[in-house]
């Protein structure tokens, strides 16, 4: 059973995050443990797997990324496992600036910092802030609507406009990461500093 | 499904809980004489156990061989704990793996002393309901790790437990208020107690209590609070009395005994402060009185950059959740610590709203424990706790990089497949190493575990294919199975904890957990006779050397008299004589423990009314001899 099953959704990228959150606690109550607390062994054997398999479908597909992700790998036929579905790579359009920033970063390692670069280097972390802001919006917007209306003649095109999406905001998510570390200023949000590297 | 208990197992005090099939509503389950906490001490004594209050009376007598805040120790290692080995009385030996207290003669581990503590509150449960109980809900801090909360089971097991769920303090709290007052929307809980510090953030909704995040620090509470206070006492005592202190044989800092008088004193000062603005401290010594005033400012200054410690996890809960402060709806306190002004100030800040404990907060989380265990017998079917896993779960990789299977702040259960062959031709065994934590190196992070998958058919490298699911349950605990992919069959896995004890360890310990039953009622109360002599006689001791000269020479003789006559008695084994000897003694003394207690009022504080200070003055273990049997 795919995630979209287990909510008995359509393979689609357009999702109500509030009516998944509520089906979501509805079939909590069916599936959780604690309501099978006194059940047969092999019965509280599958209400866990139901239970940790209906958490990893709420938790991918209530994030509109993680939900394309996931989507582009079940088109695939990939093992549906966790984790970026696509390499990082760097949009072309900032090839050069990229550059640029490497070699920043590579000084920082090399050396220390002075106040001048630092100023660049968080105003470049800012800009690139800015264009995965937009690079979300569009994956999460007429990149997933188009996905959508899409017929299957038109799908393998959008699937690799999807990929694309994906992989640029796997880039710059790494170089916002890399730069918060050569600032000493890492993202304390929501973010996991082990995670994204390999 | 048979009757649930709910167990809070604290730092400082343990409760045990049910639910009541009448109200609906949960009860903590009094001992004998109506008190709700069980004080979380163990003394192992040569006729037997003893435990709560009777352990903490002998606590400052008998430090070497009396255990407290052994939660800190759960599910640890020497090196995790070594720094403040100091400040503990009893000894600790370096070793690899789980931490072992040598106390009272033998070695024990920290799961064996929270299992005497375990047993006390199912036999108060079970004379209580007048029947034989089984299962129990205990509670852990939230961020407690998988070792820790292995330890917490395996301890539940030791005292003949079947610990149906562990489940997360804050969490067990905001049930408790759920079946009380809670509105929906979004709750954050904020929990310190006496060891451990935990934030959850919760989504309150249809009677679904889903966690979105937590944080905290295992090893911050009360008891850092009263370390600093004893500290800077030690200090002052030190430079106000060094003329006296100089003949001592012992350094002061060194007499475990007088650093429990102190530890307590600089408690109960504590807990004073929170509800006055000043307290005095009096604390006798053999040829001085330390007195002492102290402010509700001066403490504060003490333990500011320790309630500072606690703002960090916050925000990390907050941003983890994907909230700003003013998007929480409301904020609970629990946990004893929560009663200091400034911590409620500085939650205030934080938040920008009035937090609130209207439950006590002692209480509420072996109160939330009774309606989990309520939940899990059946009795209660409207309210579902989705909980999360504190801490990201992964495995050692080449170069010592962890590769993260489950984020922290997952909902669980929650399971994550990987696969794993082998590197060498004809290779049998796939070690692995699973830790939890979120640096990136492995190194950096808590080891949980070495796998060892054995049994794999000999064939060329890579060709096996082995998949591993690792599976944390509702407990917070992981799980790990495997399967050889081309055969089937399931792959045999030992598990070699990092700190934890086996399944052999704990096979034994259940039953030698017999053994080393609590002493029975007779000899537990001769233990507490006599417990209760020998401070009464060191007090008097101590008052005679000071304050003899204050008194007649016949009422020396006479409370020297007493005094022998209960030397006599305390060698007998009969509890009534033993008993009433002690109330002879004190009745003889009270003279002088009037006289003493004046003149050193007297002498500290000029013309302030004396009955005045001593309500506030004499609680715990500095008192005079005449309030010995209190």
């Amino acid at each position: 059973m795919n995630y979209f099953e287990v909510f008995g959704l359509p393979r689609r990228l357009g999702i109500d995050v509030a009516e998944l959150q509520r089906q979501f606690y509805e079939l909590s109550r069916r599936y959780h443990p604690d309501f099978h607390a006194g059940a047969p062994p092999d019965e509280q054997a599958s209400a866990l797997d139901a239970s940790a398999r209906l958490n990893a479908a709420y938790r991918t597909l209530r994030d509109p990324v993680a939900r394309i992700e996931y989507l582009v790998r079940l088109e695939e036929g990939r093992e549906t496992k966790e984790g970026a579905a696509v390499k990082a790579q760097a949009p072309p359009e900032l090839l050069e600036e990229m550059f640029e920033i490497q070699e920043a970063l590579a000084e920082a390692k090399a050396g220390g910092l002075d106040e001048g670069t630092r100023a660049t280097l968080r105003a470049q972390r800012e800009r690139l802030r800015e264009r995965l802001r937009e690079a979300d919006a569009k994956l999460a917007g007429p990149l997933s609507a188009a996905w959508d209306a899409a017929d299957d003649s038109g799908r393998p095109k959008l699937r690799e406009l999807l990929k694309q999406g994906l992989a640029t905001r796997a880039y710059l998510k790494t170089v916002i990461e890399d730069l918060g570390q050569a600032l000493g200023e890492e993202e304390g949000t929501g973010e996991h500093v082990a995670h994204h590297r390999h | 499904m048979s009757r649930i208990i709910g167990i809070d197992l604290g730092t400082t005090n343990s409760l045990v809980a049910y639910v009541d099939e009448e109200t609906g509503l949960p009860r903590v389950i009094p001992d004998a004489e109506g008190r709700m906490l069980l004080p979380s001490v163990v003394a192992f004594t040569p006729a037997g156990i003893l435990v709560g209050e009777a352990a903490k009376r002998q606590l400052a007598r008998r430090p070497q061989s009396t255990v407290y805040s052994v939660k800190r120790f759960m599910g640890r290692g020497y090196e995790d704990v070594k720094d403040e080995l100091r400040y503990f009385p009893f000894a600790i030996r370096p070793a690899d793996g789980i931490v072992r207290l040598a106390v009272g003669g033998h070695e024990v581990t920290p799961p064996e002393v929270s299992a005497v503590i375990l047993r006390s509150l199912k036999e108060r449960a079970e004379g209580h309901f007048g029947e034989p109980l089984e299962k129990a809900v205990i509670t852990v801090p939230a961020y407690f790790n998988d070792s820790q909360r292995q330890a917490t089971r395996d301890a539940g097991r030791i005292a003949g437990l079947d610990v149906v769920r562990i489940v997360n303090e804050p969490t067990a709290a905001s049930l408790a208020y759920g079946l009380h007052r809670l509105r929906e929307g979004v709750v954050a809980v904020y929990d310190l107690g006496g060891g451990t510090f935990d934030i959850s953030i919760l989504r309150v909704k249809d009677g679904i209590f889903e966690v979105l995040a937590t944080n905290g620090d295992t090893h911050l509470g009360g008891d850092d609070f009263d370390r600093v206070l004893m500290l800077w006492l030690l200090e002052d005592i030190q430079a106000r009395h060094h003329r006296e202190l100089a003949c001592r044989p012992v350094d002061l800092g060194h007499d475990s005994e007088v650093m429990q008088e102190l530890r307590l004193a600089a408690e109960a000062a504590k807990i004073r402060l929170s509800a006055e603005e000043r307290t005095r401290l009096v604390i006798p010594f053999e040829d001085f009185t330390y007195h002492r005033e102290i402010t509700r400012a001066e403490l504060e200054r003490l333990v500011n950059s320790l309630v500072e410690k606690t703002l960090g996890p916050c925000r990390m809960a907050l941003a983890d959740a994907g909230l700003r402060p003013d998007q929480i709806d409301e904020v609970v306190l629990v946990g004893g610590s929560t009663r200091i002004p400034l911590v409620r100030r500085r939650v205030q800040e934080l938040f920008g709203q009035t937090p609130h404990s209207q439950l006590n907060p002692d209480e509420v989380v072996a109160l939330g424990a009774a309606v989990q265990a309520h939940i899990l017998a059946g009795g209660i079917t409207n309210m579902l706790l989705l909980d999360v896993t504190p801490l990201s779960l992964g495995i050692e990789t080449l170069g010592g990089v962890v590769s993260v299977l489950i984020a922290r702040n997952t909902t669980i259960p929650t399971s994550a497949r990987e696969m794993f062959t082998t590197s060498v031709d004809g290779q049998t065994v796939v070690d692995m190493h699973v830790v939890q934590g979120e640096r990136e190196l492995a190194k950096d992070c808590r080891s949980l575990a070495r796998f060892e998958l054995r049994g794999v058919d000999p064939m060329p490298a890579g060709m096996p294919k082995i998949e591993v699911t690792f599976l944390i349950d509702a407990n917070g605990i992981l799980n790990v199975t495997a399967k050889e992919l081309r055969t089937g069959k399931a792959a045999s896995i030992e598990v070699k904890p990092t700190y934890g004890l086996s399944e052999t360890d704990v096979g034994r310990m259940v039953e030698e957990s017999f053994q080393y039953a609590e002493a029975d009622v007779e000899a537990r109360m001769l233990i507490e006779v006599r417990n209760e002599a020998d401070t009464v006689m060191t007090h008097v001791r101590r008052a005679l050397k000071q304050a003899g000269d204050l008194v007649s020479a016949e009422e020396r003789q006479r409370v020297t008299a007493a005094l022998e006559a209960l030397a006599r008695a305390r060698e007998t084994s009969e509890p009534d004589l033993i008993r009433e000897t002690t109330t002879e003694l004190n009745r003889a003394t009270e003279h002088l423990a009037e006289v003493m207690m004046d003149t050193a009022l007297r002498q500290a504080l000029g013309s302030q009314r004396a009955a005045e200070i001593m309500a506030g003055g004499v609680e715990r273990g500095e008192h005079p001899p005449a309030q010995g049997n209190q």
